[in-house]
């Protein structure tokens, strides 16, 4: 069987093609200019994932920025938006920061500081 | 008298001055009309950027702090909250904030590197009614991003640019529902990581060839009227169809925010919008030089800090008296690469020329001409108004030339 898709590995976006067995594991990849679209059309076809960036409210009522430090199962991000949704954050807070462990394996950390 | 001054503490900006900083000038200033550093990345939370300058992949506000960090390591000084009102050709920034009032600073060297905006709506030929609940993609990302404002519930989006594509995903994932993005042209001008990651995730409909004809409701949107449109881009009456919305976002292109550029005299190439440069970035009034979004539209913010770190290093080698410059070598276009930057070639070095194609184009050359010579020639699998294009023009090869014809042949 095969199977097209885009890379998002990085803005490239090549194009990759993917010929798989019948019990669904990947046999071949073309198109992919680098390792890491190899890599992703693996886990694409098997587990897919996505890193979230979101925002958080802080207790002054500004937002700052958010991101899971590894990415999570595709399928749970809006159950991990509904998790981390009503956190509030504590001031100060530095880039790096883990607001929220264990969301699907990964920490919620921030990527903007807030003073 | 300050040596140099940067208008505006984006990433084009911070990478200016950095790099005119490593060159030796210290008497920097960087004048910023926000509060923070980092320009529009500060709205910018999703992650890809800095693939190319930090070999990882960072959200729009880390990318930002990495360059502040610097310019605090170095102690650059800047003044935020401190709007630009004017430049002249003589060097003079006149510029308010709240503690200074209005205040004046003679420049040796400027850099311009005020970003871009969105084009404005009312450029927009929809018929119907302007109810509340249409905004631009950029502004739509303000309010989510930096206010925790959701626009709307239910949402249209017109025009496929990359804010548009990333408002998709990031209003979905806070519980909107995007029920398509409707683009004009029959591609997108997006990057196709963007349509994969944050259309095809979500099932979002990208409508190529579509376009919104007109918009519906008194006070507030209540859905919009799409059609397809024919090869003139003329909406096909028989396609019609309503859709019900609460919002219409419009991501419909970016233009360079020249208007002090202008003020100083600076003359805009009418195709970029941005001011006419050579190699080192400088302007045609000698001293000022343009970075980044001012000066064309980039995709990737990487490009930005390494235009600007350009920019930067030739403002302190005119600071410095360093710099030596010949004739001119024009570059000119042949209509199918719309533009370059720079615009003109004026010392016997290596250049990196940027440009971008006016369509599709599949298995193509970049062929370069002087006179009826070709002096180089790139084959493209294939080249899209999206995609910034750049190749490197060897000097050896700009040995004796007047002007250099830039054309996409098969
Ligand atoms: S295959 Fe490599 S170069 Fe191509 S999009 Fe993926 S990561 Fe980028």
């Amino acid at each position: 069987m095969k199977r097209e898709m885009t890379c998002i590995g990085c803005p490239m976006g090549c194009a990759l093609e993917i010929e798989l067995a019948a019990d669904g594991r990947v046999l071949e990849v073309k198109g992919n200019t680098c390792k890491r679209g190899a890599k992703y059309a693996e886990t694409e076809c098997t587990d897919p994932q996505r890193t979230i960036t979101t925002t958080l409210r802080c207790e002054d009522g500004r937002m700052v920025a958010v991101k899971t430090d590894t990415t999570i199962p595709k399928d749970e991000m809006f159950e991990a938006m509904k998790m981390i949704g009503g956190t509030v954050v504590k001031l100060p807070v530095m880039i790096g920061d883990v607001l929220v462990k264990d969301v699907f394996g990964s920490n919620v950390v921030a990527t903007q500081n807030r003073s | 008298m300050t040596d140099l001054v940067i208008i505006g503490g984006g990433p084009a900006g911070m990478s200016a001055a950095t790099a005119a900083y490593e060159c030796g000038i210290r008497d920097i200033l960087i004048l910023e009309r926000d509060e923070n550093l980092g320009g529009i990345l500060q709205q910018c939370i999703h992650n890809g950027f800095g693939l190319h300058n930090f070999g990882e992949e960072l959200t729009g506000p880390e990318y930002a702090w990495k360059y502040e960090q610097k310019v605090r390591e170095l102690g650059i000084p800047f003044k935020l909250n401190t709007m630009v009102l004017d430049i002249t050709e003589d060097k003079i920034i006149t510029a308010t904030n709240e503690e200074e009032g209005i205040f004046q600073i003679q420049a040796k060297a400027i850099v311009l590197a005020m970003g871009c905006r969105e084009r404005a709506k009312g450029a927009l030929n929809i018929a119907g009614t302007r109810p509340a609940g249409i905004y631009s993609a950029g502004t739509a990302q303000k309010y989510v991003n930096m206010k925790g404002y959701m626009p709307g519930k239910e949402v249209v989006i017109l025009g496929s640019g990359d804010i548009g594509l990333i408002m998709a995903r990031r209003m979905t994932l806070e519980g909107a529902k995007v029920k398509a993005v409707c683009e004009l042209m029959p591609y997108s001008g997006g990057l196709a990581r963007n349509i994969q990651q944050c259309l095809v995730d979500f099932d979002i409909p990208l409508l190529l060839s579509h376009t919104v004809v007109e918009v519906h409701g008194k006070e507030r949107v209540t859905g919009v009227t799409i059609a397809k449109v024919d090869e003139n881009r003329r909406p096909i009456e028989e396609t019609k169809q309503y859709i019900s919305c609460d919002t219409l976002l419009l991501s419909v292109g970016l233009i360079p925010e020249n208007e002090l550029s202008k003020r100083a005299g600076i003359s805009l190439d009418h195709i970029t919008n941005g001011a006419v440069v050579d190699q080192d970035r400088e302007t045609e009034v000698e001293g000022i030089f343009a970075c980044g979004n001012v000066l064309h539209v980039h995709d990737l913010v990487d490009f930005v800090s390494q235009e600007a770190a350009i920019a930067g290093k030739s403002a302190a080698a005119y600071i410095q008296g360093t710099c030596k410059k010949g004739a001119a070598i024009t570059l000119k276009t042949d209509g199918k690469i719309r533009y370059t930057v720079p615009q003109k070639i004026t010392a016997n070095k290596d250049v990196n020329v940027y440009f971008r194609v006016a369509d599709v184009f599949r298995d193509v050359r970049i062929n370069v001409y002087k006179g009826e010579e070709i002096i180089f020639s790139k084959k493209k699998a294939k080249a899209a108004p999206g995609e910034m294009e750049s190749i490197v023009l060897k000097k050896d090869l700009l040995e004796g030339a007047e002007e250099l014809r830039f054309a996409l042949e098969d």
